[in-house]
Protein backbone atom coordinates (compact mmCIF):
# COMPACT_ATOMS: atom_id res chain seq x y z
CA UNK A 1 0.00 0.00 0.00
CA UNK A 2 2.72 2.38 1.03
CA UNK A 3 4.54 1.34 -1.91
CA UNK A 4 1.97 2.10 -4.49
CA UNK A 5 1.24 5.78 -2.58
CA UNK A 6 5.01 6.39 -3.52
CA UNK A 7 4.93 5.54 -6.70
CA UNK A 8 1.70 7.39 -7.55
CA UNK A 9 3.30 10.50 -5.70
CA UNK A 10 6.64 9.64 -7.64
CA UNK A 11 5.07 9.76 -10.96
CA UNK A 12 3.08 12.96 -9.86
CA UNK A 13 6.35 14.78 -8.76
CA UNK A 14 7.60 13.24 -12.52
CA UNK A 15 4.95 14.46 -13.99
CA UNK A 16 5.27 18.60 -12.60
CA UNK A 17 8.21 18.91 -14.44
CA UNK A 18 6.36 20.11 -17.38
CA UNK A 19 4.18 22.73 -16.73
CA UNK A 20 0.32 21.47 -15.45
CA UNK A 21 -2.29 21.48 -19.20
CA UNK A 22 -1.59 20.54 -22.21
CA UNK A 23 1.63 21.14 -24.11
CA UNK A 24 0.60 21.51 -27.42
CA UNK A 25 -1.95 24.58 -27.86
CA UNK A 26 -4.89 23.12 -29.87
CA UNK A 27 -3.54 20.51 -30.71
CA UNK A 28 -6.67 17.84 -29.35
CA UNK A 29 -9.11 19.79 -31.24
CA UNK A 30 -6.92 19.11 -34.46
CA UNK A 31 -6.69 15.57 -33.48
CA UNK A 32 -10.05 15.46 -32.69
CA UNK A 33 -11.11 16.48 -36.44
CA UNK A 34 -7.97 14.17 -37.90
CA UNK A 35 -9.91 11.39 -35.73
CA UNK A 36 -13.75 11.90 -37.22
CA UNK A 37 -12.34 12.51 -40.74
CA UNK A 38 -10.35 9.48 -40.92
CA UNK A 39 -13.27 7.21 -38.94
CA UNK A 40 -15.46 8.67 -41.71
CA UNK A 41 -13.65 7.83 -44.33
CA UNK A 42 -12.58 3.84 -42.85
CA UNK A 43 -16.42 3.66 -41.95
CA UNK A 44 -17.32 4.77 -45.96
CA UNK A 45 -14.46 2.21 -46.92
CA UNK A 46 -15.05 -0.64 -44.95
CA UNK A 47 -19.27 -0.12 -45.87
CA UNK A 48 -18.44 -0.03 -49.31
CA UNK A 49 -16.33 -3.14 -49.31
CA UNK A 50 -18.92 -5.02 -47.47
CA UNK A 51 -21.45 -3.70 -50.02
CA UNK A 52 -19.34 -5.11 -52.44
CA UNK A 53 -18.76 -8.29 -51.36
CA UNK A 54 -22.43 -8.50 -50.76
CA UNK A 55 -23.36 -7.34 -54.44
CA UNK A 56 -20.76 -10.15 -55.62
CA UNK A 57 -22.20 -12.44 -53.60
CA UNK A 58 -25.59 -11.92 -54.92
CA UNK A 59 -24.93 -11.69 -58.72
CA UNK A 60 -22.41 -14.60 -58.84
CA UNK A 61 -23.99 -17.68 -60.89
CA UNK A 62 -26.87 -15.95 -61.80
CA UNK A 63 -28.13 -15.02 -65.19
CA UNK A 64 -31.25 -13.38 -67.42
CA UNK A 65 -32.59 -14.89 -70.21
CA UNK A 66 -34.76 -12.83 -72.33
CA UNK A 67 -37.46 -13.90 -74.72
CA UNK A 68 -37.97 -11.50 -77.17
CA UNK A 69 -41.23 -12.30 -78.99
CA UNK A 70 -43.64 -9.43 -80.42
CA UNK A 71 -46.23 -11.72 -80.23
CA UNK A 72 -47.80 -12.51 -76.63
CA UNK A 73 -48.48 -15.98 -77.33
CA UNK A 74 -45.55 -17.09 -79.19
CA UNK A 75 -43.28 -15.46 -76.44
CA UNK A 76 -45.47 -17.43 -73.54
CA UNK A 77 -44.92 -20.75 -75.49
CA UNK A 78 -41.45 -20.35 -76.28
CA UNK A 79 -40.73 -19.03 -72.44
CA UNK A 80 -42.46 -22.43 -71.69
CA UNK A 81 -40.16 -24.84 -73.67
CA UNK A 82 -37.48 -22.57 -72.67
CA UNK A 83 -37.71 -22.95 -69.02
CA UNK A 84 -38.09 -26.29 -69.54
CA UNK A 85 -34.99 -27.09 -71.79
CA UNK A 86 -32.95 -24.55 -69.21
CA UNK A 87 -34.19 -26.79 -65.60
CA UNK A 88 -33.07 -29.87 -67.75
CA UNK A 89 -29.42 -28.97 -68.60
CA UNK A 90 -26.65 -29.53 -66.44
CA UNK A 91 -25.07 -26.67 -65.16
CA UNK A 92 -28.49 -24.89 -64.00
CA UNK A 93 -29.39 -25.14 -60.77
CA UNK A 94 -32.97 -23.65 -61.05
CA UNK A 95 -34.86 -21.44 -63.20
CA UNK A 96 -37.60 -19.41 -62.88
CA UNK A 97 -39.97 -17.38 -64.57
CA UNK A 98 -40.08 -13.48 -63.62
CA UNK A 99 -43.80 -12.95 -62.89
CA UNK A 100 -45.10 -10.79 -65.52
CA UNK A 101 -46.73 -8.34 -63.18
CA UNK A 102 -43.58 -7.81 -60.75
CA UNK A 103 -41.62 -6.75 -64.40
CA UNK A 104 -44.82 -4.57 -65.34
CA UNK A 105 -44.24 -2.47 -61.81
CA UNK A 106 -40.49 -2.16 -62.23
CA UNK A 107 -41.08 -0.62 -65.78
CA UNK A 108 -44.01 1.41 -64.86
CA UNK A 109 -41.98 4.46 -63.85
CA UNK A 110 -40.55 5.26 -67.55
CA UNK A 111 -43.29 3.15 -69.44
CA UNK A 112 -46.53 4.13 -67.29
CA UNK A 113 -49.26 1.39 -68.05
CA UNK A 114 -48.61 0.92 -71.29
CA UNK A 115 -46.30 -1.69 -69.60
CA UNK A 116 -49.08 -3.94 -68.27
CA UNK A 117 -51.65 -2.69 -70.90
CA UNK A 118 -50.05 -5.51 -73.45
CA UNK A 119 -49.84 -2.82 -76.24
CA UNK A 120 -45.95 -3.04 -76.05
CA UNK A 121 -43.73 -6.18 -76.38
CA UNK A 122 -42.21 -6.58 -72.99
CA UNK A 123 -39.79 -9.82 -73.69
CA UNK A 124 -40.78 -12.56 -71.36
CA UNK A 125 -37.56 -12.78 -68.10
CA UNK A 126 -36.50 -15.89 -66.66
CA UNK A 127 -34.11 -16.25 -63.97
CA UNK A 128 -31.39 -18.24 -64.10
CA UNK A 129 -29.45 -19.85 -60.84
CA UNK A 130 -26.38 -21.76 -61.60
CA UNK A 131 -24.23 -24.01 -60.19
CA UNK A 132 -21.58 -22.41 -57.97
CA UNK A 133 -17.92 -22.21 -60.12
CA UNK A 134 -16.54 -21.30 -63.95
CA UNK A 135 -19.73 -19.04 -64.66
CA UNK A 136 -18.36 -17.68 -67.69
CA UNK A 137 -18.36 -21.01 -69.51
CA UNK A 138 -21.54 -21.94 -68.90
CA UNK A 139 -22.79 -18.90 -69.53
CA UNK A 140 -21.38 -19.99 -73.02
CA UNK A 141 -22.83 -23.19 -73.04
CA UNK A 142 -26.00 -22.04 -72.63
CA UNK A 143 -25.88 -19.32 -74.92
CA UNK A 144 -24.96 -21.59 -77.66
CA UNK A 145 -27.74 -24.07 -76.38
CA UNK A 146 -30.28 -21.40 -76.71
CA UNK A 147 -29.34 -19.80 -79.80
CA UNK A 148 -30.11 -23.50 -81.27
CA UNK A 149 -33.44 -23.40 -79.76
CA UNK A 150 -34.73 -20.13 -80.99
CA UNK A 151 -32.86 -16.90 -82.11
CA UNK A 152 -35.15 -14.76 -80.19
CA UNK A 153 -33.29 -15.77 -77.01
CA UNK A 154 -30.69 -14.23 -75.32
CA UNK A 155 -29.02 -14.43 -72.06
CA UNK A 156 -27.05 -11.83 -69.86
CA UNK A 157 -25.18 -13.21 -66.71
CA UNK A 158 -26.16 -10.39 -64.02
CA UNK A 159 -22.63 -9.68 -62.87
CA UNK A 160 -22.55 -8.17 -66.22
CA UNK A 161 -24.68 -5.66 -65.25
CA UNK A 162 -23.46 -4.66 -62.24
CA UNK A 163 -19.71 -4.76 -62.80
CA UNK A 164 -19.07 -0.84 -63.23
CA UNK A 165 -20.95 -0.06 -60.36
CA UNK A 166 -18.62 -2.91 -58.43
CA UNK A 167 -15.59 -1.26 -60.15
CA UNK A 168 -16.89 2.15 -58.82
CA UNK A 169 -17.64 0.96 -55.66
CA UNK A 170 -14.31 -0.72 -54.96
CA UNK A 171 -12.74 2.77 -56.21
CA UNK A 172 -14.62 4.30 -53.88
CA UNK A 173 -13.27 1.95 -50.97
CA UNK A 174 -9.81 2.45 -51.98
CA UNK A 175 -10.02 6.18 -52.25
CA UNK A 176 -11.61 5.74 -48.79
CA UNK A 177 -8.63 4.07 -47.65
CA UNK A 178 -6.21 6.43 -49.45
CA UNK A 179 -7.91 9.51 -47.30
CA UNK A 180 -7.10 7.67 -44.05
CA UNK A 181 -3.68 7.16 -45.04
CA UNK A 182 -3.28 10.60 -45.65
CA UNK A 183 -5.32 11.77 -42.26
CA UNK A 184 -2.65 9.37 -40.39
CA UNK A 185 0.59 10.91 -42.00
CA UNK A 186 -0.89 14.37 -41.39
CA UNK A 187 -1.94 13.17 -37.85
CA UNK A 188 1.73 12.22 -37.40
CA UNK A 189 2.95 15.36 -39.25
CA UNK A 190 0.97 17.15 -36.47
CA UNK A 191 2.47 15.83 -33.68
CA UNK A 192 5.74 16.22 -34.84
CA UNK A 193 4.82 20.03 -35.14
CA UNK A 194 3.37 19.78 -31.67
CA UNK A 195 6.45 17.98 -30.36
CA UNK A 196 8.87 20.14 -31.95
CA UNK A 197 6.76 23.47 -30.44
CA UNK A 198 6.26 22.08 -26.98
CA UNK A 199 10.28 20.87 -26.56
CA UNK A 200 11.05 24.70 -27.85
CA UNK A 201 9.14 26.32 -25.39
CA UNK A 202 10.37 24.31 -22.81
CA UNK A 203 13.98 24.29 -23.61
CA UNK A 204 15.35 26.10 -20.18
CA UNK A 205 13.52 23.69 -17.99
CA UNK A 206 14.90 20.29 -20.39
CA UNK A 207 18.36 22.18 -19.73
CA UNK A 208 18.16 22.00 -16.69
CA UNK A 209 17.42 18.84 -16.24
CA UNK A 210 19.97 17.84 -18.69
CA UNK A 211 22.55 19.32 -16.50
CA UNK A 212 21.15 17.67 -13.58
CA UNK A 213 21.69 14.27 -15.18
CA UNK A 214 18.20 13.62 -17.05
CA UNK A 215 18.78 11.21 -19.84
CA UNK A 216 16.72 11.87 -23.33
CA UNK A 217 14.32 9.16 -22.53
CA UNK A 218 13.35 10.67 -18.91
CA UNK A 219 12.59 13.80 -20.45
CA UNK A 220 11.50 12.26 -23.44
CA UNK A 221 8.94 10.51 -21.45
CA UNK A 222 7.49 13.45 -19.87
CA UNK A 223 6.54 14.86 -23.28
CA UNK A 224 5.20 11.68 -24.54
CA UNK A 225 2.85 11.17 -21.52
CA UNK A 226 1.48 14.78 -22.27
CA UNK A 227 0.91 14.52 -25.81
CA UNK A 228 -0.45 11.27 -25.54
CA UNK A 229 -3.19 12.52 -23.02
CA UNK A 230 -3.66 15.57 -25.70
CA UNK A 231 -4.17 12.49 -28.19
CA UNK A 232 -6.72 10.45 -26.25
CA UNK A 233 -8.72 13.08 -25.50
CA UNK A 234 -9.02 14.59 -29.37
CA UNK A 235 -9.48 11.00 -30.34
CA UNK A 236 -12.07 10.06 -28.02
CA UNK A 237 -14.29 13.52 -29.10
CA UNK A 238 -13.45 12.48 -33.11
CA UNK A 239 -14.06 9.32 -32.29
CA UNK A 240 -17.51 9.93 -30.60
CA UNK A 241 -18.59 12.72 -33.20
CA UNK A 242 -17.75 10.05 -35.91
CA UNK A 243 -19.75 7.68 -34.74
CA UNK A 244 -22.82 9.72 -34.08
CA UNK A 245 -22.47 10.55 -37.77
CA UNK A 246 -22.28 6.97 -39.07
CA UNK A 247 -25.07 6.05 -36.68
CA UNK A 248 -27.33 8.90 -38.37
CA UNK A 249 -26.48 8.07 -41.65
CA UNK A 250 -26.96 3.77 -41.11
CA UNK A 251 -30.38 5.38 -40.30
CA UNK A 252 -31.40 6.77 -43.16
CA UNK A 253 -29.97 4.50 -45.39
CA UNK A 254 -31.94 1.81 -43.62
CA UNK A 255 -35.32 4.22 -44.11
CA UNK A 256 -34.44 4.12 -48.08
CA UNK A 257 -35.46 0.85 -48.59
CA UNK A 258 -33.13 0.24 -51.84
CA UNK A 259 -31.35 -2.89 -51.86
CA UNK A 260 -28.30 -1.36 -53.19
CA UNK A 261 -27.76 1.47 -50.57
CA UNK A 262 -28.73 -1.09 -48.05
CA UNK A 263 -26.06 -2.82 -48.45
CA UNK A 264 -23.66 -0.53 -47.21
CA UNK A 265 -23.09 -1.93 -43.74
CA UNK A 266 -20.66 -2.24 -41.10
CA UNK A 267 -20.41 -5.77 -40.17
CA UNK A 268 -19.07 -6.57 -36.80
CA UNK A 269 -14.69 -6.89 -38.15
CA UNK A 270 -15.37 -3.09 -39.28
CA UNK A 271 -17.05 -1.85 -36.00
CA UNK A 272 -13.75 -3.47 -34.50
CA UNK A 273 -11.22 -1.64 -36.91
CA UNK A 274 -13.14 1.12 -36.25
CA UNK A 275 -12.99 1.05 -32.66
CA UNK A 276 -9.33 0.27 -32.76
CA UNK A 277 -8.59 3.57 -35.36
CA UNK A 278 -8.70 6.11 -32.02
CA UNK A 279 -6.09 3.47 -29.70
CA UNK A 280 -4.15 3.05 -33.12
CA UNK A 281 -4.13 7.26 -33.00
CA UNK A 282 -2.87 7.49 -29.52
CA UNK A 283 -0.14 5.07 -29.71
CA UNK A 284 0.97 7.00 -33.41
CA UNK A 285 0.84 10.43 -31.22
CA UNK A 286 2.57 9.35 -27.92
CA UNK A 287 5.75 7.04 -30.55
CA UNK A 288 5.47 9.89 -32.97
CA UNK A 289 6.31 12.81 -29.84
CA UNK A 290 8.67 10.32 -28.36
CA UNK A 291 10.33 9.72 -31.75
CA UNK A 292 10.30 13.40 -32.31
CA UNK A 293 11.48 14.51 -28.78
CA UNK A 294 14.75 12.38 -28.81
CA UNK A 295 15.48 13.22 -31.66
CA UNK A 296 15.73 17.06 -30.96
CA UNK A 297 17.35 16.20 -27.71
CA UNK A 298 20.02 14.27 -29.64
CA UNK A 299 21.01 17.27 -31.25
CA UNK A 300 22.12 18.85 -27.77
CA UNK A 301 24.89 17.46 -25.70
CA UNK B 1 45.75 12.74 -4.16
CA UNK B 2 44.73 11.72 -7.70
CA UNK B 3 43.20 14.21 -9.96
CA UNK B 4 39.70 14.79 -10.53
CA UNK B 5 39.73 17.09 -12.64
CA UNK B 6 42.72 17.83 -15.31
CA UNK B 7 42.37 20.32 -18.72
CA UNK B 8 45.00 19.98 -21.25
CA UNK B 9 45.64 22.62 -23.80
CA UNK B 10 42.08 23.15 -23.76
CA UNK B 11 40.63 25.35 -26.70
CA UNK B 12 37.10 26.71 -26.88
CA UNK B 13 35.69 28.79 -29.50
CA UNK B 14 31.84 30.03 -30.19
CA UNK B 15 31.25 29.71 -33.88
CA UNK B 16 33.99 31.28 -35.87
CA UNK B 17 35.15 33.86 -32.95
CA UNK B 18 38.01 33.83 -31.53
CA UNK B 19 38.83 31.54 -28.57
CA UNK B 20 37.13 32.16 -25.53
CA UNK B 21 39.64 30.19 -23.78
CA UNK B 22 43.05 29.45 -25.15
CA UNK B 23 45.27 26.42 -23.69
CA UNK B 24 44.31 26.14 -20.59
CA UNK B 25 46.07 23.18 -18.88
CA UNK B 26 45.57 22.76 -15.06
CA UNK B 27 44.60 19.82 -12.82
CA UNK B 28 42.54 19.71 -9.65
CA UNK B 29 42.95 17.22 -7.07
CA UNK B 30 40.10 15.15 -5.36
CA UNK B 31 39.20 17.10 -2.23
CA UNK B 32 40.37 20.25 -3.25
CA UNK B 33 38.61 24.25 -2.87
CA UNK B 34 39.06 26.31 -5.98
CA UNK B 35 38.20 29.46 -6.70
CA UNK B 36 38.54 30.57 -9.96
CA UNK B 37 38.92 34.58 -10.52
CA UNK B 38 39.51 37.08 -13.14
CA UNK B 39 37.72 39.88 -14.44
CA UNK B 40 34.15 39.75 -16.83
CA UNK B 41 34.44 38.25 -19.85
CA UNK B 42 37.92 36.48 -18.94
CA UNK B 43 35.73 33.00 -19.60
CA UNK B 44 35.08 31.93 -15.71
CA UNK B 45 31.59 30.57 -17.16
CA UNK B 46 32.96 29.01 -20.08
CA UNK B 47 35.75 27.11 -17.76
CA UNK B 48 33.09 26.06 -15.67
CA UNK B 49 30.79 25.14 -18.61
CA UNK B 50 33.24 22.60 -19.92
CA UNK B 51 33.63 21.45 -15.73
CA UNK B 52 29.71 20.38 -15.67
CA UNK B 53 29.60 19.43 -19.27
CA UNK B 54 27.09 21.74 -20.89
CA UNK B 55 29.84 22.53 -22.91
CA UNK B 56 32.29 20.28 -25.17
CA UNK B 57 35.60 22.03 -26.11
CA UNK B 58 37.45 23.18 -29.36
CA UNK B 59 40.60 21.27 -28.77
CA UNK B 60 41.96 19.70 -25.67
CA UNK B 61 41.36 16.87 -23.36
CA UNK B 62 39.25 16.92 -20.39
CA UNK B 63 39.47 14.44 -17.91
CA UNK B 64 36.80 14.30 -15.35
CA UNK B 65 36.71 11.27 -12.70
CA UNK B 66 39.33 9.83 -14.91
CA UNK B 67 38.21 9.65 -17.86
CA UNK B 68 38.23 11.57 -21.59
CA UNK B 69 34.94 13.28 -21.30
CA UNK B 70 35.32 15.26 -24.83
CA UNK B 71 35.10 12.29 -26.54
CA UNK B 72 32.76 10.17 -24.15
CA UNK B 73 29.70 9.43 -26.14
CA UNK B 74 26.44 11.29 -25.23
CA UNK B 75 24.28 8.55 -23.18
CA UNK B 76 27.17 8.31 -20.72
CA UNK B 77 27.09 11.98 -19.60
CA UNK B 78 24.06 12.01 -17.66
CA UNK B 79 25.82 9.36 -15.48
CA UNK B 80 28.83 11.96 -14.90
CA UNK B 81 26.38 15.20 -14.41
CA UNK B 82 24.97 13.37 -11.52
CA UNK B 83 28.27 13.67 -9.93
CA UNK B 84 28.79 16.90 -10.44
CA UNK B 85 26.22 20.10 -8.85
CA UNK B 86 26.00 23.26 -10.22
CA UNK B 87 25.03 26.78 -9.10
CA UNK B 88 24.36 28.73 -11.83
CA UNK B 89 24.94 32.32 -12.09
CA UNK B 90 21.54 32.86 -13.39
CA UNK B 91 19.88 30.43 -11.02
CA UNK B 92 18.26 28.08 -13.40
CA UNK B 93 15.41 27.16 -11.09
CA UNK B 94 12.34 25.75 -12.68
CA UNK B 95 10.00 28.34 -12.76
CA UNK B 96 6.92 26.32 -12.77
CA UNK B 97 7.78 24.14 -9.97
CA UNK B 98 7.97 25.12 -6.27
CA UNK B 99 11.41 25.70 -4.13
CA UNK B 100 11.11 22.25 -2.60
CA UNK B 101 10.22 20.47 -5.90
CA UNK B 102 13.50 22.38 -7.43
CA UNK B 103 15.35 21.60 -4.39
CA UNK B 104 14.33 17.93 -5.06
CA UNK B 105 15.01 17.86 -8.07
CA UNK B 106 18.34 16.02 -8.32
CA UNK B 107 17.12 13.51 -6.39
CA UNK B 108 14.28 12.98 -8.31
CA UNK B 109 16.97 12.48 -11.89
CA UNK B 110 18.58 10.07 -10.02
CA UNK B 111 15.66 7.58 -9.09
CA UNK B 112 15.31 7.91 -5.41
CA UNK B 113 12.45 6.82 -3.83
CA UNK B 114 9.52 9.64 -3.05
CA UNK B 115 9.74 8.75 0.46
CA UNK B 116 13.61 9.08 1.02
CA UNK B 117 13.11 13.04 -0.71
CA UNK B 118 11.34 14.94 2.27
CA UNK B 119 13.98 14.53 4.38
CA UNK B 120 17.06 15.55 2.94
CA UNK B 121 15.08 18.53 1.17
CA UNK B 122 13.29 19.99 3.94
CA UNK B 123 16.46 20.16 6.09
CA UNK B 124 18.31 21.82 2.96
CA UNK B 125 15.19 23.81 2.82
CA UNK B 126 16.37 25.10 6.92
CA UNK B 127 19.53 25.13 6.34
CA UNK B 128 19.29 28.19 3.42
CA UNK B 129 16.09 29.57 5.52
CA UNK B 130 13.62 28.83 3.50
CA UNK B 131 12.16 26.42 5.35
CA UNK B 132 8.79 28.48 5.68
CA UNK B 133 8.79 29.02 1.73
CA UNK B 134 9.49 25.67 0.18
CA UNK B 135 5.91 25.90 -1.26
CA UNK B 136 6.90 28.89 -3.23
CA UNK B 137 7.64 29.39 -6.80
CA UNK B 138 11.13 30.99 -8.05
CA UNK B 139 8.86 34.14 -9.41
CA UNK B 140 7.82 35.00 -5.83
CA UNK B 141 11.20 34.56 -4.25
CA UNK B 142 13.50 37.53 -4.14
CA UNK B 143 17.01 37.52 -5.80
CA UNK B 144 18.97 35.96 -2.57
CA UNK B 145 16.19 33.79 -1.71
CA UNK B 146 16.27 32.19 -5.50
CA UNK B 147 20.01 31.91 -4.82
CA UNK B 148 19.78 30.10 -1.43
CA UNK B 149 17.42 27.78 -3.34
CA UNK B 150 19.85 27.12 -6.40
CA UNK B 151 22.52 26.01 -4.10
CA UNK B 152 20.23 24.18 -1.87
CA UNK B 153 19.32 21.92 -5.00
CA UNK B 154 23.41 22.16 -6.34
CA UNK B 155 24.37 20.66 -2.91
CA UNK B 156 21.91 18.31 -2.16
CA UNK B 157 23.03 15.25 -3.98
CA UNK B 158 26.26 15.34 -2.25
CA UNK B 159 28.37 15.53 -5.43
CA UNK B 160 31.59 14.81 -5.76
CA UNK B 161 32.27 18.41 -7.43
CA UNK B 162 30.72 21.11 -6.89
CA UNK B 163 30.83 23.71 -9.14
CA UNK B 164 29.43 27.33 -8.50
CA UNK B 165 29.59 30.72 -10.67
CA UNK B 166 29.16 33.47 -8.34
CA UNK B 167 26.70 31.91 -5.58
CA UNK B 168 27.13 34.99 -3.61
CA UNK B 169 26.40 37.44 -5.77
CA UNK B 170 22.90 38.08 -4.59
CA UNK B 171 22.80 37.30 -0.87
CA UNK B 172 24.26 39.45 2.14
CA UNK B 173 27.28 39.27 3.71
CA UNK B 174 25.96 36.93 6.79
CA UNK B 175 24.27 34.37 3.84
CA UNK B 176 27.56 34.52 1.84
CA UNK B 177 29.58 33.58 5.43
CA UNK B 178 26.75 30.74 5.62
CA UNK B 179 27.13 29.31 2.11
CA UNK B 180 31.09 29.43 2.16
CA UNK B 181 30.35 27.72 5.58
CA UNK B 182 28.59 24.65 3.91
CA UNK B 183 30.95 24.87 1.37
CA UNK B 184 33.62 24.28 3.90
CA UNK B 185 31.45 21.25 5.55
CA UNK B 186 30.57 19.41 1.59
CA UNK B 187 34.69 20.00 0.90
CA UNK B 188 35.53 18.50 4.68
CA UNK B 189 33.40 15.57 3.38
CA UNK B 190 35.24 15.01 0.03
CA UNK B 191 33.40 17.03 -2.22
CA UNK B 192 35.58 19.26 -4.67
CA UNK B 193 34.60 22.37 -4.84
CA UNK B 194 34.93 25.13 -7.90
CA UNK B 195 33.67 28.46 -7.32
CA UNK B 196 34.09 31.50 -9.98
CA UNK B 197 33.56 34.78 -7.92
CA UNK B 198 35.56 38.26 -7.91
CA UNK B 199 34.38 38.22 -4.07
CA UNK B 200 38.55 38.21 -2.77
CA UNK B 201 37.19 38.60 0.54
CA UNK B 202 35.37 35.97 0.30
CA UNK B 203 38.39 33.90 -1.37
CA UNK B 204 40.28 35.19 1.62
CA UNK B 205 37.61 33.50 4.28
CA UNK B 206 38.72 30.23 3.34
CA UNK B 207 42.06 29.16 4.35
CA UNK B 208 43.64 26.05 2.30
CA UNK B 209 42.39 27.15 -0.78
CA UNK B 210 44.11 27.49 -4.13
CA UNK B 211 42.99 30.36 -6.64
CA UNK B 212 43.05 30.54 -10.77
CA UNK B 213 43.25 33.26 -12.42
CA UNK B 214 41.73 33.56 -15.69
CA UNK B 215 42.77 36.39 -18.01
CA UNK B 216 41.46 37.21 -21.69
CA UNK B 217 40.96 33.25 -21.97
CA UNK B 218 44.09 32.08 -20.58
CA UNK B 219 44.99 30.89 -17.55
CA UNK B 220 47.30 33.89 -15.89
CA UNK B 221 50.78 32.65 -14.74
CA UNK B 222 49.85 29.25 -15.30
CA UNK B 223 53.49 28.00 -13.23
CA UNK B 224 52.05 29.88 -10.09
CA UNK B 225 48.26 30.52 -10.08
CA UNK B 226 47.46 27.81 -7.07
CA UNK B 227 48.49 30.05 -4.73
CA UNK B 228 47.85 28.04 -1.68
CA UNK B 229 49.28 24.40 -1.07
CA UNK B 230 45.99 21.84 -1.84
CA UNK B 231 44.09 21.01 1.44
CA UNK B 232 44.75 17.00 0.14
CA UNK B 233 48.82 17.91 0.59
CA UNK B 234 48.08 19.65 3.64
CA UNK B 235 46.86 16.60 5.42
CA UNK B 236 48.80 14.74 4.11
Amino acid sequence: MASRANRKAAVAARNRLLPEGRVAGPMPWIIAIMMFLTVLSAAAGLGLSTAVRSMSADLAGRASVQVVEADAPARDRLAARTLQALRQTPGVRAADPVDPAALADQLRPWLGDAASSGDLPVPALIDVMLTPGDTDAKVDRLRRQLAGLSPKLRIEPHAAFLLPLAGLLTALGWLAAGVVLLMVLATGAVVVLAARGAHDSHRGTIDVLHLMGSTDVQIARLFQRRIGLDAFLGSALGFAFALLVIILIGLRLSAMGSDLLGAVGLDTRSWVILALLPILGVLLATLTARWTVLRALGRSL
Amino acid sequence: MSAIVQFENVGLRYGLDSETLSDVSFSLANGGFYFLTGASGAGKTSLLKLLYLAQRPSRGVIRLFGEDVVTLPRDRLPGFRRRIGVVFQDFRLVPHLSAYDNIALPLRVAGMEESAIDAPVSEMLNWVGLGDRGEARPATLSGGEQQRVAIARAVIGRPEILVADEPTGNVDSDMARRLMTLFEALNRLGTTIVVATHDLPLIAQVKGAQMMKLDKGRLADPTGTLRYPPRSQDRQ
